[in-house]
Order: structure tokens, then sequence, then C-alpha cells
């Protein structure tokens, strides 16, 4: 027994019922004690099919069919079923909250001991210790609905870690948190693995918060065909997505390729010399720039082009709040918020989880009436227009964007919105191919890639062509590409004199695509200018590109690399 | 795991910013009246935030059961009104700040349309009592073979009386219920259950959370409704959302149930044959026994033999089914629950509040004061030993602990499920207080927001 590998896949592969292809196949996978592994790849190549087939819970509670056979320490998932390897095996899903049985944090963190029948002096112990060693003593008594979201995150994690498993699996840790939060859970799963010994397997898109910490990359490319593993750095070199840090490094040529920022920091004195004369070109990274080539046949899309908006209404507001106040019973969400939203520029607003980004967002859209102060939308309140009339003068993408489809296919979809909006027929499905060319109009939107969902939901609220288009969190679950193409869909928006509002914790996307970004934080504006200024030097806000060249104020690598094509010929 | 190496170095900016919060939740205890006795214990131990701790749920459900069952032997509006009173003050004092003790206020707007509800009924169709008569309403008459019901007719003040005084019975016994929710979570209770019979229990909870996902979910379909340009009121906005809310909360229960299971739940111990089929031997036979023994106790016309002594007989067997049947359940209990002075205390005290009724009942012309008659319409009496019984059950808001302090923002979304426009939760949606539930990444959140 103890000879065998602590997660061990033989030839597995697996097909969701009723799907043509399979989703994982060819997976021979042998994991040691002790590793920290990362899996990536594209949105729909099967990270959490197969993060969720190490215990079981695939097939076991999605059908389908399951060729090879999975083990963890010798025990294997055809014979055990998930509560039996709970002692082995910890899984903590995308949606922390969702898998929360009982009301308060301590019991949270006892339950899977219970089930267990762990002796309650042990239970005892292990608890206090999970309470430290995840930062919750404080929490201890609190109502888990009370909790923010790194905090419910970290609840999660010590509610699996208190059964003692020896694998802790987890399924995109850090995407609905900000910065800061995500780096506690981070550090905590770092201190797991180096502390306690314990194998950790998680998948994540955005890399620049993880892969510094990898032992290993599993990377499935997705469409059935097998997983690649390698170390990082190796893995890296050639990765066709890579975090800022690494497509720096590559730029810049340097070797060992650095993961981390103070790996690249202590390679970037050369270069950060050389950029020194070099200004960037200030409008030139968060697509200004595109203002400017406007008029150019290129940018100009026939069905994007709004009846109300064109490229010289640049900088004339389109919405603004004064002295907005919201609370939610005895909790103030905001107070006295003054925010002006203006053509032709992508204004992001960032703030920790809970500093009221989304609230605003409500107010701005009418989804919520101001208690005080007011909202003004072009000279209307958004709370008292009329449902169809509010869609023609502000749309919205909220953050679960799945949830504003309810149709059958694509097809359907398209037409039931412009007949709900009163458009011509076919105006949205114009509009769905010129964000996302190639969607199946027979595919029902479920099926669809998170990319592509959103793609589709972005459609149906641009279709109307609002003259101020809003994205709550639009790149969670997003993987490299898709955000690449998000992007030139927000720049081609600002081009065309669209406002565009983002509530986001990228601080890789507000560096490429704002033009000027809001902080909040505990419901007051902290920050309110231009991108650069404001991002450079946050600590927590900066992109990894300006963390290795700080004090420079370099926010992308396309900038860097842009400046640097310009000198040396 | 169990190293306890790693403790120092391990507060983090999240544990600092709370710390922040809990000065400012301790501080906002101390206006409790418990603030001033002294006679449980040095004053200065009873304020110490170590004496806090949660009353075993057991205790509060006594209580309360206690006085629910007391409310139930008497129509007197003033003995009903003082059992609401000593409800109310109690929770008042001793509720926590949790999102389940907000279910109080629902309770009380459901006992208020409850007893609107009785009156109107009464006006409509209810029992034509002779006396003072207020108004008379167009009578209908109706076929002979609906003898006993009318419909209109005369309304005296007599029958009014009458039915505020039943409606007022049924909100008290609803007041009860809704202080034992606000006083305990309902998952604290499923906890002190036997062993045999948590993972029923557990089921119910999932059951349970169905109901505030639901209404969770629908709040955030109309807002998706709204972005839509769709309309979110009438009966087409209704047919719009039933579809993708129970779409939603099914989801979510698959989602826990997956969690649970990974998580050990319902693991089995191997147990012998022998003693599982005792177990259901036992079960069976109980269940028959106490059937039987009820009918007897509760028919008046069947032997003596059949009642009290089966009835024992019965939960005899099914305690011993619950003991064998416990026993497949690997199950150790987290820090349970302490029976202490207070629990007596708690626990005594509302069953004396029931005696106390039971001894008036007994008293001459007892049953006129518990039940004045309707008619002729008499000021009713205060009977002063079911006084003197509610008032002990009073003693809970000193003698019970105050419980664990902590800040409890409401639930983020709710507000806006509970605006006043909204077509699909109706008042349901009022009691969304979710002990389980998904908080949008970016709602409002206590910790950081104190910070």
């Amino acid at each position: 027994m103890s000879t065998d590998p602590i997660v061990r896949f033989d030839e597995v592969g697996f097909t969701y019922p009723g799907a043509e292809r399979p989703t994982l196949s060819g997976i021979d996978l042998v994991v040691d004690e002790g590793e920290l592994c990362l899996v990536v790849g594209r949105t729909g190549s099967g990270k959490s099919t197969f993060l969720r087939a190490i215990n079981g819970l695939v097939p076991r509670f999605t059908g389908g069919l399951l060729t090879g056979s999975v083990s963890v320490a010798g025990r294997r998932t055809e014979d055990h079923p998930p509560r039996d390897l709970a002692d082995l095996v910890g899984v903590v899903g995308q949606d922390p909250a969702a898998g929360f049985v009982t009301d308060t944090v301590e019991d949270e963190l006892a339950y899977a001991m219970e089930n267990l029948g762990v002796a309650p002096d042990i239970m005892r112990r292990r608890v206090e210790d999970t309470l430290d060693l995840l930062g919750l003593h404080e929490l201890r008594t609190r109502p888990l609905v009370t909790l923010s979201g790194g905090q419910q995150q970290r609840v999660a994690i010590g509610a699996v870690l208190t059964a003692s498993p020896r694998v802790l699996v987890l399924d995109e840790p850090t995407s609905a948190l900000d910065p800061a939060a995500a780096e506690e859970v981070l550090a905590a799963l770092t201190r797991l693995v180096h502390d306690l010994g314990i194998t950790v397997i998680v998948a994540e898109h955005r890399l620049e918060r993880v892969v510094q910490y990898a032992d290993r990359i599993l990377h499935l490319p997705g469409g059935g065909r097998p997983m690649e593993s390698g170390l990082p750095a190796e893995i890296m070199a050639t990765s066709p997505v890579a975090p800022p840090v690494v497509e720096l490094g590559r730029l810049a040529g340097w070797s060992p390729l650095p993961l981390s920022i103070r790996d690249a920091r202590r390679a970037a004195a050369p270069l950060r010399d050389r950029l020194a004369s070099l200004a960037p070109e200030l409008d030139a990274a968060a697509g200004a720039s595109a203002v400017a080539s406007a008029t150019g046949a290129s940018v100009t899309d026939a069905s994007m082009a709004g009846r109300g908006t064109s490229a010289s209404d640049a900088g004339v507001v389109r919405a603004s709040t004064r002295g907005l106040h919201a609370a939610y019973g005895p909790v103030v969400a905001l107070r006295g918020v003054d925010v002006q939203v203006r053509a032709g520029e992508v204004l992001a607003l960032m703030g920790r989880n809970g500093a009221g980004k989304s609230t605003l967002l409500a107010h701005l859209v009418g989804l919520r009436t101001p208690q005080a102060g007011k909202v003004d939308l072009d000279g209307h309140e958004p709370h008292r227009l009329r449902p169809a009339e509010a869609i023609r003068r502000i749309g919205m993408v909220p953050q679960d964007a799945g949830i504003l489809l309810n149709a059958d296919s694509v097809d359907a979809e398209c037409r039931a919105n412009d007949h709900d909006a009163g458009l011509d027929a076919g105006t949205t499905a114009a509009a769905l191919g010129a964000i996302v060319p190639g969607v199946d109009p027979e595919a029902h939107p479920r099926d669809l890639s998170e990319g592509q969902r959103l793609g589709l939901a972005l459609a149906v609220v641009l279709a109307p062509e609002p003259p101020v288009v809003v994205l709550d969190e639009p790149t969670r679950g997003l993987d490299y590409e898709a955000k690449d193409r998000l992007i030139g869909v927000l720049e081609r928006l600002v081009a065309e004199g669209h406002a565009v509002v983002i509530a986001t914790h990228d601080v890789e996307v507000v560096a490429r695509v704002a033009d000027r970004v809001i902080v909040l934080a505990d419901g007051e504006v902290v920050a309110d200018g231009p991108a650069r200024e404001v991002v450079v030097h946050s600590p927590v806000f900066a992109p990894q590109v300006a963390k290795v060249l700080a004090p420079e104020p370099w926010l992308t690598v396309a900038e860097v690399e842009k400046a640097l094509a310009g000198v040396t010929p | 795991m169990t190293s306890t190496d790693s403790r120092p170095g391990t507060r983090d900016s999240t544990g600092d910013r709370d710390s922040t919060g809990s000065r400012t939740r301790d501080s906002s205890g101390d206006r409790s009246p418990a603030r001033t006795r002294t006679w449980l214990g040095p004053r200065s131990w009873r304020r110490h935030p170590a004496s806090r701790r949660a009353l075993h749920p057991g205790a509060w459900w006594l209580w309360a059961g206690g006085l629910a069952a007391a409310a139930m032997r008497t129509t007197n509006p003033f003995l009903l009104a003082l059992i609401i009173g000593v409800v109310a003050y109690v929770v008042a004092a001793r509720r926590t700040s949790a999102p389940w003790a907000r279910s109080f206020g629902s309770f009380a707007r459901l006992a208020v349309f409850v007893v609107v509800f009785r009156m109107v009924i009464q006006v409509l169709v209810g029992e034509r009592l002779p006396g003072t008569t207020l108004f008379t309403l167009p009578s209908v008459a109706l076929p002979s073979w609906m003898a006993g019901v009318s419909l209109g007719g005369p309304v005296t003040l007599e029958a009014l009386v009458m039915a505020f005084n039943q409606g007022l019975r049924l909100a008290a016994v609803l007041i009860c219920f809704g202080a034992v929710n606000s006083l305990c979570s309902p998952y604290r209770m499923l906890r002190a259950l036997p062993a045999a019979l948590y993972e029923a229990g557990v089921a119910v909870t999932v059951a349970l959370s169905f109901a505030p996902q639901a209404v969770l979910q629908a709040g955030r379909i109309r807002e998706a409704r709204r972005l839509r340009g769709r309309p979110v009121r009438g009966v087409a906005a209704l047919r719009g959302m039933a579809l993708p809310v129970l779409e939603g909360a099914l989801d979510r229960s698959v989602s826990l149930a997956a969690s649970m299971d990974t998580r050990g739940y319902g693991r089995r111990a191997t147990v012998a044959p022998a003693v599982r089929s005792i177990t259901s031997i036992t079960t069976g036979l109980g269940l028959l026994a106490v059937a039987v023994g009820l009918y007897g106790v509760l028919d008046a016309g069947a032997p003596q033999a059949l009642g009290l002594p089966l009835l024992g007989l019965g939960s005899v067997a099914l305690a011993a089914s619950l003991f064998t049947g416990g026993r497949r359940a690997v199950r150790t209990r987290y820090r349970p629950d302490l029976w202490r002075l207070a629990e007596w205390i708690v626990s005594l005290s509302g069953l004396v509040a029931l005696g106390g009724m039971i001894v008036a009942a007994r008293m001459p012309d007892g049953s006129q004061a518990l039940n004045p008659p309707a008619y002729p319409l008499v000021w009713p009496t205060l009977p002063l030993v079911a006084v003197a019984g509610i008032a002990v059950a009073l003693l809970p808001s000193v003698a019970a602990p105050r419980p664990p302090a902590f800040v409890a923002p409401p639930v983020p979304e709710a507000p806006e499920v509970d605006a006043p426009d909204d077509g699909a939760g109706g008042d349901g949606g009022r009691d969304a207080q979710v002990p389980v539930g998904p908080v949008p990444a970016d709602a409002a959140l206590p910790a950081e927001v104190v910070a």
C-alpha cells in the first residue's frame, strides 16, 4: 500500500452521456506526495471533469462513461464512492458557497470529521489548528452567509482540510476573488504544501496568479488529446498561453525564464535602463488610440455602429451619479459616490470584494433605486425607465452572463431578442457574428464555451445599441484567447463612441483596456484617474509588467515591445 | 494537519481586518437587560465575552413548546397577549444577530395576518352569534345541505371578539415557533438529534434550503429579465421565470449533494446482520404499539389497557431501535451542546407556564377564566396562577447566557427580492433568511466593510 502513488490515472478516458467525442482520453498520470500541480487548458478542455474524476464525482454525479482506472493511494474510484475517499481527497468546487452544508464556520469545519467519526478531542484540536492555519480564528462563530468571497473560499478549503486528506483538489479557487484575497488563499495553499506535505491539484485560468507556486503543470489541450505534463519553466517557454511576466521574459530573452515578479525584477535591471529613456506612448496602451483610427473601415462594423453613438462624441458624459448612497440593511454599500461615465472610454471599477462595485453598476442600470443622491442617464433616472426603454439606453452583462440566456438554442435566443427589443429580424444574430463568429446557431446556450456564452450575452445586450455598456466581472472563467477577443470587442465599442464600464478584479485586463480607473473602497471613491496613474504604483492593482519595471510606468508587454521595436532597428 | 508549529505567523491581513470588527461587536452586546443582574454570577463574569455561549437548542424548544402548549389551552386574550409579550421580550433579549434570527419578524407579520384573516372569515361566513349587532351584510340563502354555514347576515360584536380570541391563540403559537427559530438555528437542533435520525434530518435541511434558494434565484432572474428589457411583473413574467428558478435551485441541490458526499456524508459502519434485523423489527413493533396506544389514549371508548401501557411500551421499543440504529452511523459530534443550569432554568420555565395553565383550569371557575364564553360577552378575568406561570417563562431573558456575538449583515441579494413591486416572491420573499446560500462575490461583505 505504501508504494502506491498518491494519485494515479491509468489510461483514463471519459465521455459525457450523449456526447460525440470524449472529454478526456488517454490520461496516464502519477502524482507524488507533496506536489503542487497546476492544471491549465482552455475553457471546455475538461479541467473540471479531470479534477472531479479524482475522487469519483465524475462519473458518479454526472453520468457518462469512464474507461481506465483512477486510484487514490491505492483505492480505486470504481470500488469506492466519494464518501469512502473523504479521508484521502478533499475537493473544493468553483463556487464554495454552493457546497456549504451547515450554517456557521466552526460547524462547517467539523462537518467532514463528524461524518468520518473522528474522536471529539481530536476533532476539537484539528478545528483549532485549521482556524489558525487559514487565519479564520476571528470568524469561528460567524454565519457562513455573512462571509466575504475570500473568507468563504478559505472556509471551504478548511472544511475539507480538517478531515486531514492527503490530496486537495481545487477548481479555480481564486476566480471570484480580488487580488488581495487571492493572495491570501494562495499563501494558505503553499503553506499546506510546504509545511504539511499535502498534495495540491489546482486548476486556474489566471496563470499570473499561480504559476510561480506550481511544481508541475498539467496541460489539457482539449478535444480529447492526451495531457502534457512538465516543469513550469519548460511548459511556459513554449506555451501559447502565458502570464505577462513570462511573455516579458521571452521578449527580453531572459534565461532561465522567470515565473515570479521577484525573479523577473532581478533579471530586469538592464531592460529598465534601456526603457528609462523611452516614455510609453501614453495613449497607445488603453485603446484610446483606437478613437483616432475609428474612421478607418477596419474598425467600424456596420452591425455594431450604434445609432446614437459616433466616435466624435468621445468625452461626452453619458451617465453620472451624484452623492449616491446605498445600504443593505445596516451595511452601507455606497456612501456619496460621484462617478462620470464618458463616451469613447473604458472605465474600470476596481476594489476588493464588497467594496460596492456591483451595487454601483446596479444603480447605473436602474436595478436599484437610489436611497440618496442621483443617477443620471442622459437626462433620465434609470430606475424609472421601463425595462424595454432602459435597454436602449444602457446595456448590462451581469457577472453570470448565462443568466441572461434562457432559450433552447442560440438561434432562438437571437430571434427572441429581436422580438423583445423591437429590432429588425437578424440584428442580434449579426451582432453575434461580429463578436464571436462561427457559433453553431442550433447549440444550446448552456453547451457553449464560457467565451461564446459571454459573446452571446454581449450580442443580446448590444443589439438595441445602447450608448452605455456595463460589464460585471466579464473575464471570470475566460481563458487568455477569449480574453483577447473580449478586449478586441471592447476596443471596437469604444472606437464607435460607446461608453464602456467594467467592474473587474483582473488587473491585467485593466492594464490592457482601461482608459480610466476608479477604485472603490468601503463604498467610497478612493481613486479616479487615468489608468496608468492609478494602477502603476498600487501594490495590489498594478499589473505584472508594472511591478517588474517599476518605477517606469509600463503596463503591458505590447507597450514594451512597441517601444523596443522603435529603438532597435 | 494536526501539527501546531504553524501557528505563529498565520494571522494574515484578513484576520487583522476582522479584529476591528470584533471590537465593535462586543461593545454592542452590552445593551442587553442582563447587564445589571448579578444573581447568576459576578457581574464582571457575566459581562465577559467568554460567558457568551449558545444555549442548548433543546432547552429553547422545550421553553417555546411549553408556552405554545399553554397558549393552546386558552382563548383569554389577556393571557395570550401576556404570552406573546413574554416571548417577544425574551427574543429581544437573547436572539443572535445571525440571519436566521430575523425570521421572528416574518413570524410576527404572519401572526398579525392570521388574526385579521380569522376575523374576515368570521364576518363573511362565520357562525352567527346573537348579541350586539354591529352591521349586517346581505345574506345569501344557501341550500339546505350546507346547514351550519352562513354567508353574510348580521355581524355581532360577540362573534368578532370570539374570532379575534381564536385568531390570537393561533398567533401566539406561531410567535412561539418563530421565537425558537430566531433563538437557535434550525441546524443546531438537528445536530442534537439522535444519531439514527441525523441523516433523515439532514435531508430535511437540504429540502428546507430549497425555498430560500429559489427566492434568491428568483431575484437574480428578475434582474436578468429587466436587463433583457422584458416585463418583470404580471403573468407573463411569472411564466418566464418559473422554469429558470426551478432549474437554478435544482442545480444547487445537486452540487450540495456532491459536496456532502465528498465530505463523507453517508459513511456506514459495518454492523452485524443480526443487529440490523433487530433494529428493523423493534422499529416496526414500536411504531405499531405507539399507534395503537395513541388510539387508546385519544378514544374514550377504547379499553384502558390499550392506552398508556401500549404507548409506553412502543416508546421504549422505538428508543431501543434508535439506539441500535445509531450504531450503524459512524458519526461523532463536534462540541455537543451542554446541558447546564441555564438549560434547566430555561426549559423548566416554559413547562411551568404550561403547568400554571393546567392548574388554573382545575380551579373553580377555571374554564370560565381560561376560555371566556363568547356569549354573553363578559370582561375576561385574569387567573392568577396562569399569570404567575407565564411570568416565570420570562426567566430566560436573564438566566440564559448571552449568545456569541458577531456582525451579521443581511443577505446581500435579499433586499432586491423584497422590493415592493415583487411579482413572484410575494410575502414569502420576506423570510429569505437563507441559512446556506451562495453570496455573490461582490455583494456587501462584513469584514472588509468594517475595515
